[in-house]
């Protein structure tokens, strides 16, 4: 793998991260528990689809074949995609929603951080951008997670379905593959050994809060981020965001 | 426009105290929560804000319908930043209806339970991106004839709150257009919808205003105490003349084969609407009445465990502090 796929590939996985937690989160829109969530749900996925836009757009300048950000989002396929399973997983009720959001919220502002370091400017200024962003993210979905978790029974009930559902998608985030390597020895990725335990010191922290008890199994499903097997929701997902563009090729909007 | 038909409540105050409420408004005073107003104003206003406030929420949907489905990243990032911002403009009228002493959640119950209305225009189903465009276009076009005036209304908190969301009404409107821009000017099925839409929304749009008020009692009052600016007719004819030319050089035509500028009047004749679908509409019989209310009640009633478990670990924390202290 040369320099250049890697690159590209990992930017399609910030990218992807984005878009579809962006997408997902955008299906809230109007049907949220209250006025105020509505609100925040619909920034977050408005940051998110805007890092989308610079991850995305930086990666079709980075592979040099003519393709824009759109272009990668609307017209690639379920095994093109490079996003965590995590991501794709579906809504659920507001509790999973928040839970999946919280998890990744833990990793993604770990990563930005050490992003800001990377050895291209261009990542380094994104990630910093973005990082503001997720921040808050971060603070929102923990709070979040920590007031359901610790209100009534009924929301400790389903806090901790959510976090036994969505547990086993936690540990692809962590797991290094060729891409992850060479990114690491180009200056750019980080040591996600390093990055697991800032994530779990970040998330044993938070669910002691909400009184959840983390899952014992450590098994991680994988294949998102390398694309070789995504969940079946994924494709469902596309047939809407890219029917569009799809349909009517060739024009614009 | 977003509230449609709000009826005036007499007020039984007394007279003086009428009189010289009415003097201030006349002399172009804001009247503040604190202050003392009739009953009837209360009322009215209460009615006039929730509906309006209900509109922005209610809203949300038939655009949040094509979120999942918009064309490109920006326009996605658009819908949802119009969206959110719609969702926040419900949020400051009801912060304004709060101060007249009824809660958010008394006014949610009583629009989840069709004792309130919101605007008949959220009921019509957006079935192409072009409604995206339609929408902003014609319906935030309508809107802002309305509420530009209402930034001047008496009672202070409206008023302050309309000003915030014409700022950023006038901003949706021209989204809108550009996408109607897009549309008409790019391929033939592009264009098709473009018509298709403006077929569609054109007169629901003029039914925003509501019926001819000049002989209603309600607005005349209404009128009286600067809460109404405008009659109905005049600002569905100031939307006409306005939007005539927009259509044109948009290459699209008006539903209308009545349509005509008259010089006399320097305005358009144009066609009424169907005011029996209008009156359907606000019914509850219209094209969407029972999957929007459907869908406001599905997120009430879904997100009751969240409410409640964030306020007893709110109701937690307080003790805990409070035990600390």
């Amino acid at each position: 793998m040369t320099d250049q796929t890697a690159l590209f590939e990992y930017l399609l996985r910030l990218g992807d991260n984005t878009l579809v937690l962006g997408h997902r989160v955008s299906e809230w829109c109007g049907h949220a528990p209250v006025l105020e969530e509505d609100i925040a749900l619909a920034n977050t996925a408005l940051d998110l689809i805007g890092q989308t836009q610079m991850w995305l757009g930086l990666a079709g300048e980075v592979e040099n074949a003519g393709r824009s950000a759109d272009d990668l989002a609307m017209h690639r396929d379920v095994w093109d995609f490079r996003n965590l399973l995590l991501v794709e997983q579906p809504n659920g009720d507001f509790g999973q929603t928040l839970m999946r959001q919280c998890l990744f919220d833990a990793f993604h502002v770990e990563l930005l951080t050490d992003l800001t370091n990377a050895s291209d400017d261009r990542i380094a200024a994104i990630a910093a951008k973005a990082l503001k962003e997720v921040t808050y993210h971060l603070d929102r979905s923990s709070e979040t997670v920590i007031g359901l978790g610790d209100g009534t029974d009924e929301s400790h009930r389903r806090m901790q379905a959510a976090l036994d559902l969505l547990w086993p998608y936690v540990g692809e985030m962590f797991t290094p593959d060729a891409v992850d390597d060479a990114m690491r020895a180009a200056g750019i990725a980080p040591d996600l050994n390093d990055l697991r335990a800032r994530f779990d010191t970040r998330i044993d922290a938070i669910l002691t809060e909400a009184t959840l008890a983390k899952p014992e199994s450590a098994y991680a499903q994988s294949g998102g981020k390398t694309g070789f097997r995504h969940s079946e929701h994924l494709g469902h997902m596309l047939t809407q965001m890219q029917w569009l563009q799809r349909a009517y090729p060739g024009a614009t909007w | 426009m977003y509230a449609q038909m709000v009826k005036s409540e007499a007020s039984q105050d007394d007279p003086e105290k009428l009189a010289g409420f009415q003097a201030r408004i006349d002399a172009g005073e804001k009247i503040e929560p604190k202050d003392w107003m009739p009953e009837g104003y209360r009322k009215t206003l209460i009615r006039q804000i929730g509906q309006h406030a209900h509109s922005e929420i209610v809203g949300q949907l038939p655009e949040g319908n094509w979120i999942t489905r918009a064309p490109t990243l920006e326009r996605k990032a658009i819908l949802l930043a119009k969206v959110q911002d719609e969702a926040g403009h419900g949020l400051y009228l009801y912060c304004a209806a709060e101060t007249l002493g009824v809660s958010r959640d008394e006014l949610t119950e009583m629009l989840l339970d069709g004792r309130m209305k919101y605007s008949s225009i959220f009921n019509y189903p957006t079935l192409t991106w072009a409604d995206m465009g339609a929408v902003g276009w014609l319906v935030d076009g309508a809107a802002i004839m309305n509420q530009v005036p209402l930034q001047r209304t008496s009672y202070g908190p409206y008023s302050r709150a309309m000003i915030r969301i014409c700022k950023e009404e006038s901003f949706h409107q021209r989204q809108g257009y550009h996408i109607m821009m897009k549309m008409a000017q790019g391929t033939p099925a592009q264009k098709k919808m473009a018509q298709d839409a403006l077929n569609r929304f054109w007169y629901p749009s003029l039914m925003m205003f509501g019926p001819s008020d000049k002989d209603s009692v309600h607005s005349a009052q209404s009128m009286k105490w600067k809460i109404k600016m405008n009659t109905n007719d005049e600002l569905r004819q100031k939307f006409v003349d306005q939007t005539v030319p927009q259509a044109e050089f948009l290459g699209l035509t008006v539903p209308d084969d009545t349509l005509r500028w008259n010089e006399e009047k320097s305005g358009y004749d144009f066609a009424e609407p169907d005011w029996s679908e209008f009156f359907d509409v606000i019914q509850g019989n219209g094209p969407c009445n029972t999957e929007r209310l459907a869908a406001r009640n599905k997120a009430w009633d879904d997100g009751a465990w969240v409410r409640e478990g964030l306020m007893a670990h709110a109701a937690k924390k307080r003790a805990a502090k409070l035990a600390a202290e």
